[in-house]
C-alpha cells in the first residue's frame, strides 16, 4: 500500500508546483504592468457599440442532450476499463457478459440517432 | 536528524527536482514548438513566419512572453472576478498536470501510477471546465456562446477518445503507461489499429479546440470565443495551456501508437540512440502534422463537427473495440 | 505513516468544508465549483485507501461529465436566488428528518461492518479480496464485476438505457421548419436531375 501511495505523493508535488508557477504568472502582469481601467476598457466586447442584451442567453436544451449523453457513454468507457485489464483472467464468460452491455447500450444509441437527438440543428 | 533527512528530505528533493525539471522542459519546448507552429504554417503559405527577433526569429516566443507580462490586465466590469482569474489558472495547471505521468525513456517518469492513462483520460476530461468558466465568467455574449460550444465539442470528442483507449487496453492488459509502451516491443500499434490511430489524431484534434475544429475560437466566427475578454497573462496562461495540452495530445499518441522511447527495430545502429531522443523525435513528427493539418485543412461547420463526432467516430470506434476484442479472445492473444 | 495521516485529516476536512460551502454559497455557480473540489478531495481520499481505479473514474465521470452537465444548466438559467431563497424555513422540518434518516443508515452500515470484521462471514468477505501488492486495483475490480455480479451488471447497463430514453422523451424539441442536410440524398443526385442543357439563340434568354 505504502508502494502505492508513495507513486501518488510526485503528483501531489507536480500539481504543487504548477499552481505556484500559474499563480506567479499571472501575478508578474499586476506587478509589472500599470492599472489604469477607464470605462470604455472595461465594457463588454460588440464590435464597437454597446451591449445591449444581458449575456445569458435562453436555454438551450441541446447542450444538455449533448451533456447526458457524454455521461451515458462515459460510464460505458468506465465500464470497459477494467474489462479491458482483465479479459485475460474472465474468459469467454466474461467477454461475452460485456458483449451483452455493450448490445444494450447500442440499442439506446440507436433509438437515439433515428430520433434523431444526435443531430445539431 | 540525518535519518530525517535521508528519509524525507532527500527524496522529496529529488520529486521536487524532477518536477520543476519536467515542467520547465516542457515550458522551453512549447516555447519553440509555438514558433514552429507558425513558421509551419508560413512555410505552408510560402511566407517565412516571425524571423525578426533573434536569429530566425528563435527568441520570438519569449519576446511575445514579455510582451504579455508587462500589458494591462483588464477584468470588463460585470465579470465575475474570482472565476475570470481562476479559469486560465486551471487550464494551465490540467495542462501541466498531465505530464506528470509520461514516461520519456525507460524509468525515466515523474510519478509511475498504476493508472497512467486513466489519469491523462481524467485531465483531459478537466479540460472542459478552463473553457466553460472562462466563458461564462467574461460577462459578454461571444465569450460564452463560444465558450458552451467549446465545451460541448470537447465532450462530445471524450467519448471515441475513451474507445481509441480501450482498444490499445486490450492489447496491453495493463493502465500503466510504462506497460504500454513495452507492449509494443514487437510491433507498435499504430499498425494492427491503424484506424484508431487516425481517429485518435482527429479526435485529439478536436479535443484541443485546434485547427479544423477550431470554430468557437475562430477570428471570424465568434471573434476570440471564451478568450475574447482576456487579456495579458490570463491569455498567456489560456495560450500556455492550450498549447501544453495539444503537446501532451501529441505524446499520448507517441505512447499509445508509436511505441514511446522504443526504437523501430530493436538492432544495433538504432539501439545507440538513447530512449529520450525517440520519444522527443516521435513526439515532433506528430507534432509537425498537427501543425500541418492547421494549414491546409478547411474549418469544419459546428454542426459538422458534432455529426461527425458523435455519428462516424463513435460507432466506428465502439465496432472497433469489440472486433478487437473478439479477435484477441478467439485467436487466444489476449495478454497475461 | 504521518504523511498520510497529514493527508487523510486535510481532504476529509475540505471535503466536509466544501460540501458546507455548496449549500451556503449564494451564487449558483459558486456551488457547482465548491461541489467539485468536493469531489476532488474524494477522489483523494479514495487514493488514501488504495482505491486508484475508482478514485480516477470518480473525477473523469463526476467531475468531468456530471458536474460539468450541472454547470451547463445553472449557467444558461436565470435563477432568481432570491426568490428561491425564500421557502427556506418552511422544509427545514423535512430536511431534519431526511438528513436524521441518512445518519441512522450511516450507524446501521458502519456497525455492521466493524459488527462482521469479528465473525466469520466478515472475514471470509474481506478475505476474497487479493492484497492490493499482487493484483491491481482495477484488475481485481475487472475480475469480479463481469463475472460474479455478472447481472447487477447487465441491471446497471438497463439503468443507462432507461436515463438514455428518458432524457430524449424529456427534452428532444423538434424545431419546425429547420432545414437539415440529407447528405446521402446530397451524394447520389445524378447529372439529369440537376443539369439541363438548353439551345439559346444569340440574344434572345431563356
Amino acid at each position: 500500500m505504502d508502494a502505492l501511495l508513495l507513486e501518488y505523493l510526485p503528483v501531489l508535488i507536480f500539481v504543487g508546483l504548477a499552481l505556484v508557477i500559474g499563480i506567479a504568472l499571472m501575478l508578474a502582469a499586476f506587478v509589472l504592468a500599470e492599472n489604469r481601467p477607464d470605462p470604455e476598457k472595461l465594457s463588454a466586447y460588440e464590435c464597437g457599440f454597446e451591449a445591449f442584451d444581458d449575456a445569458r442567453k435562453k436555454f438551450d436544451v441541446r447542450f444538455y442532450l449533448v451533456a447526458i449523453l457524454f455521461i451515458i457513454f462515459d460510464l460505458e468507457v468506465a465500464f470497459l476499463f477494467p474489462w479491458a485489464v482483465a479479459l485475460g483472467d474472465i474468459g469467454l464468460y466474461g467477454f461475452w457478459s460485456m458483449m451483452i452491455f455493450l448490445g444494450i447500450l447500442t440499442i439506446g444509441f440507436v433509438y437515439e440517432w433515428k430520433k434523431g437527438a444526435l443531430e445539431w440543428e | 536528524m540525518a535519518e530525517l533527512w535521508w528519509d524525507y528530505g532527500w527524496p522529496l528533493t529529488i520529486m521536487v527536482g524532477q518536477s520543476l525539471l519536467v515542467i520547465v522542459g516542457v515550458l522551453v519546448a512549447l516555447a519553440f514548438l509555438l514558433l514552429a507552429d507558425r513558421k509551419i504554417w508560413a512555410a505552408v503559405q510560402l511566407r517565412r513566419g516571425p524571423n525578426v527577433v533573434g536569429p530566425f526569429g528563435l527568441w520570438q516566443s519569449f519576446a511575445d512572453f514579455f510582451k504579455f507580462a508587462l500589458k494591462e490586465v483588464i477584468i470588463p466590469d460585470g465579470a465575475n472576478k474570482g472565476v475570470f482569474l481562476l479559469a486560465p489558472l486551471l487550464t494551465f495547471v490540467l495542462a501541466f498536470m498531465g505530464w506528470a505521468v509520461i514516461p520519456f525513456a525507460e524509468g525515466w517518469v515523474v510519478a509511475d501510477i498504476n493508472v497512467g492513462i486513466l489519469y491523462v483520460f481524467a485531465v483531459s476530461s478537466l479540460g472542459v471546465y478552463g473553457v466553460v468558466m472562462g466563458g461564462w465568467a467574461s460577462n459578454s455574449k461571444y465569450p460564452f456562446l463560444g465558450g458552451l460550444r467549446s465545451a460541448a465539442q470537447m465532450v462530445s470528442y471524450e467519448v471515441s477518445i475513451g474507445f481509441v483507449i480501450i482498444t490499445v487496453l486490450l492489447c496491453v492488459g495493463s493502465l500503466n503507461l510504462s506497460d504500454i509502451v513495452r507492449a509494443q516491443e514487437n510491433i507498435w500499434f499504430f499498425i494492427p489499429l491503424f484506424p484508431m490511430f487516425v481517429i485518435f489524431f482527429i479526435s485529439a484534434l478536436a479535443e484541443t479546440n485546434r485547427p479544423p475544429f477550431d470554430l468557437p475560437e475562430a477570428e471570424s466566427e465568434l471573434v476570440a470565443g471564451y478568450q475574447t475578454e482576456y487579456s495579458s497573462t490570463p491569455f498567456l496562461l489560456f495560450m500556455i495551456g492550450e498549447y501544453a495540452n495539444i503537446v501532451l495530445m501529441c505524446a499520448m499518441i507517441v505512447i499509445l501508437f508509436l511505441g514511446g522511447w522504443l526504437p523501430p527495430f530493436d538492432i544495433a545502429p538504432f539501439n545507440w540512440i538513447p530512449g529520450i531522443f525517440w520519444f522527443v523525435g516521435k513526439m515532433l513528427l506528430i507534432f509537425f502534422m498537427f501543425a500541418m493539418v492547421k494549414a491546409f485543412v478547411p474549418r469544419y461547420r459546428y454542426d459538422q463537427l458534432m455529426r461527425l463526432g458523435w455519428k462516424v467516430f463513435l460507432p466506428f470506434s465502439l465496432v472497433w473495440v469489440v472486433v478487437t476484442a473478439g479477435a484477441l479472445v478467439a485467436f487466444d492473444w489476449v495478454p497475461a | 505513516m504521518i504523511v498520510q495521516a497529514l493527508a487523510f485529516y486535510l481532504f476529509a476536512a475540505v471535503t466536509v468544508a466544501a460540501a458546507f460551502m455548496v449549500i451556503v454559497a449564494r451564487n449558483p455557480v459558486h456551488s457547482v465549483l465548491f461541489l467539485i473540489l468536493t469531489f476532488f478531495n474524494a477522489a483523494g481520499l479514495f487514493v488514501l485507501i488504495g482505491a486508484e481505479f475508482l478514485a480516477m473514474i470518480l473525477v473523469v465521470v463526476y467531475v468531468g461529465a456530471v458536474a460539468v452537465l450541472f454547470l451547463f444548466v445553472v449557467m444558461m438559467l436565470d435563477i432568481d436566488f432570491v426568490e428561491l431563497r425564500q421557502g427556506f424555513l418552511q422544509y427545514v422540518p423535512i430536511g431534519a428528518v431526511i438528513g436524521l434518516i441518512l445518519v441512522a443508515e450511516l450507524i446501521l452500515v458502519i456497525g455492521a461492518n466493524s459488527a462482521g470484521d469479528a465473525s466469520a462471514a466478515g472475514s471470509a468477505l474481506s478475505s476474497s479480496f487479493p492484497p492490493v501488492s499482487e493484483v491491481s486495483n482495477t484488475d481485481a475490480l475487472g475480475r469480479l464485476i463481469y463475472t460474479e455480479y455478472a447481472y447487477l451488471f447487465e441491471a446497471a447497463g438497463m439503468v443507462l438505457l432507461v436515463a438514455m430514453i428518458g432524457a430524449i422523451v424529456l427534452t428532444l424539441r423538434q424545431r419546425p421548419g429547420v432545414r437539415k442536410q440529407n447528405i446521402s440524398a446530397q451524394v447520389s443526385r445524378r447529372r439529369e436531375d440537376g443539369v439541363e442543357l438548353r439551345d439559346v439563340k444569340p440574344g434572345q434568354g431563356i
